[in-house]
């Protein structure tokens, strides 16, 4: 199910060095034409159908088609991702459509706990940090 | 999930004057295994004796597998899990009636780190609404471990030895995907996790589909060449984990069977894996196959059983099994029951819900056949190869299963290269981890290193290659292409190379 870049709707993220699918995808396929500055999947057989590039791109420029060796033509589905939550439509071949909304995060982007003052005691302790700091005390097998 | 772990861990244990660099050939928020999401989080000890995870690990993979290693993880594993709750990971939860509320419901039953009731689909599995899992989990790693001391987009091709102290790691080297450099780096100590691998054998996809494997295409198994190439020993590398999957989207079966209580059915619409064949075919692997699990590997020979036997196709009954847990449900728990079905997939393997709605497939009123896909070689899902680690330093652990250094001190996951750590799918015999285990694995190697780096403060590492000679390692491919392209009238056909995927000519997709 390679993914494909919609040329009306992509715009090579304005003209900077890389694109945000080129950025994400992690088999490294999107490229960016310099000369028509619009994205592309350069070797669609070698596309995991992650849809990562889907859910980045800013301009929902990108979409993605079923394999030809399988899937017939003429279903979709297509995510859109909130700050808590992404919307998935799913378009059956018969003209079906079902829409489902499915929890992403529980908390506000960029603010995850590092733990970044965190410091370990005990090198040669068995423990993680986070564990030495609760007062974990790990099990032993029972033989 | 492993190398996250392991940029999560390490600082918190690193002294000053020490340093570190995190390496990864994608970008971290969606590279790995992970990248697309998971449904469901398959190892969380909570309730239950990691000797009972000892004991189901040690079933599953037919006794082939080192429960040192498989003991000590499941000391640590919730640690991680409760890391990826804390960060924002939805996590579903039981109510006080004992119903499911997903991860954003479920909230208000707390934490599981608090006491929360997680909804338990196995024994080991707890259920997540996970699309956005690798992003939240990279995003702590990178907060910890700082952007400065990462490099993406950064393809390490070799490891590399030191040129005085013998079986020493000291170093790696890689190219840039994004500009013309080669970088050269410097360690003494390293842990490496780059998945499993992936299109060893013969994928059944084909053409346009071949990207259309169960594990991720960009697993190259550069885990286990790269650590083999310098030395390192692997084990269990026969161990092939064939995973029964929904026929060509590969969608997953776990929540299937484990959730949804679904059953396979043969090509006579029978219930096989309860028949008097599917018991005597099993009898032939006891104890394994008549224990009261049977393991993975075992259902899934079951399967191919069946179909050898001529009563293939196999059949999810995904009909029978929602219209029982349809049963006694109002209608919007029934669109809920739905919402979930689509989420398994929407969820982890996207191309599976289009290949429903491409088949008009709705799954309370059509069944949909599943069958084993390809083998792959992995360590933390149902399969256990990898690097031979070492396992921890206690008593109860025979020394065969230590590795020491030279300074004669044991490190837990070292490989037998010395400062060389691994995790995940690179920890050998010990499979069942999964993501949260592989998550653990990486902090255990984290502190690990730490300890190792700072016992051989002295060790200065030095390559024994040149510069020059590694510039000349990265760039052979390129220079061996350009050199020889022309001895033949067609560049894709050439006696001096083959190219790595040689049905797509290299202009294929340019619009």
């Amino acid at each position: 199910m390679p993914s494909f870049v919609i040329q009306e709707k992509c715009d090579g993220c304005k003209g900077g060095d890389k694109t945000a699918c080129m950025y994400i995808c992690p088999n490294d396929l999107m490229v960016l034409d310099p000369n028509a500055m619009k994205a592309y999947n350069q070797e669609p057989d070698q596309c995991w159908e992650c849809f990562s590039c889907v859910k980045i791109c800013p301009t929902q420029a990108i979409e993605v088609r079923g394999y030809a060796d399988f899937v017939p033509l003429g279903s979709s589905i297509m995510p859109m991702m909130g700050t808590e939550d992404v919307m998935w439509t799913c378009k059956f071949r018969n003209g079906l459509i079902k829409r489902f909304k499915f929890p992403i995060r529980t908390t506000p982007e960029g603010q995850a706990n590092a733990y970044a003052d965190l410091k370990g005691k005990d090198l040669e302790s068995p423990l993680l940090s986070t564990q030495e700091a609760d007062g974990v005390t790990l099990p032993t097998p029972k033989m | 999930m492993a190398a996250c772990g392991t940029a999560f861990e390490v600082k918190k244990w690193m002294k000053d004057g020490q340093s570190v660099l995190l390496c990864d050939k994608a970008a971290m928020e969606r590279s790995g295994a992970v990248a697309q999401g998971l449904s469901a989080i398959n190892t969380y000890v909570g309730e239950n004796a990691v000797e009972d995870y000892v004991r189901m690990v040690r079933n599953d993979l037919m006794g082939l597998v080192r429960e040192d290693l498989i003991f000590d993880l499941g000391c640590y594993v919730d640690d991680s899990v409760y890391l990826f709750e804390e960060w924002g990971l939805p996590v579903w939860k039981k109510d006080e009636a004992g119903k499911n509320m997903d991860g954003k419901k479920g909230q208000k039953m707390g934490t599981l780190k608090s006491g929360a009731q997680p909804v338990r689909t196995g024994k080991w599995q707890i259920m997540i609404n996970g699309e956005s899992y690798k992003r939240i989990v990279a995003e702590a790693a990178k907060l910890a471990l700082g952007e400065d001391n990462i490099i993406e987009r950064c393809f390490i091709v070799e490891l590399l030895l030191d040129a005085t102290v013998p079986n020493q790691i000291a170093g790696a080297v890689g190219f840039s995907v994004r500009e013309n450099k080669v970088y050269i780096i410097k360690c003494k100590t390293m842990m490496i996790a780059c998945g499993g691998a992936v299109n060893i054998y013969q994928p059944r996809s084909v053409g346009e589909g071949k990207g259309r494997a169960w594990y991720p295409v960009w697993n190259a198994g550069s885990t286990y060449t790269m650590a083999m190439k310098v030395g390192a020993e692997l084990t269990m590398m026969e161990n092939r984990f064939t995973p029964a999957r929904f026929k060509d989207g590969y969608g997953p079966v776990g929540a299937w069977f484990l959730l949804f209580k679904a059953k396979t059915l043969n090509g006579l619409g029978e219930a096989f894996a309860g028949s008097d064949a599917a018991k005597k075919e099993l009898e032939k692997y006891a104890p394994y196959g008549t224990a009261a699990i049977t393991p993975t590997c075992l259902r899934n020979h079951l399967m191919l059983f069946e179909m050898k036997e001529g009563r293939g196709p196999i059949m999810m009954d995904t009909v029978t099994a929602l219209a029982a847990l349809g049963a006694t449900m109002d209608k919007k728990e029934l669109k809920h029951l739905e919402s979930e079905a689509w989420e398994d997939f929407l969820d982890m393997t996207c191309g599976q819900a289009n290949l429903w709605c491409a088949q008009d497939c709705e799954p309370e009123k059509k069944n949909s056949e599943v069958m084993p896909t390809e083998p792959y070689l992995l360590g933390s899902h149902s399969g256990c190869c990898g690097l031979w680690a070492s396992g921890p330093d206690y008593d109860w652990v025979p020394d065969a299963y230590k590795i020491k250094a030279r300074n004669g001190k044991v490190y837990k996951q070292m490989t037998t290269v010395e400062g060389l750590f691994t995790a995940g799918d690179g920890v050998g015999g010990s499979g069942h981890k999964f993501s949260s285990g592989s998550h653990a694995e990486g902090r255990i190697a984290a502190k690990q290193m730490c300890r190792y780096a700072t016992d051989f403060a002295d060790f200065t590492p030095t390559l024994k290659q040149s510069k020059e000679e590694l510039v000349d390692l990265v760039y052979k491919p390129v220079r061996t292409f350009l050199d020889n392209c022309e001895y033949t009238t067609a560049i894709d056909i050439n006696p001096n190379y083959i190219k790595p995927n040689d049905d797509v000519s290299p202009d294929e997709g340019h619009p």
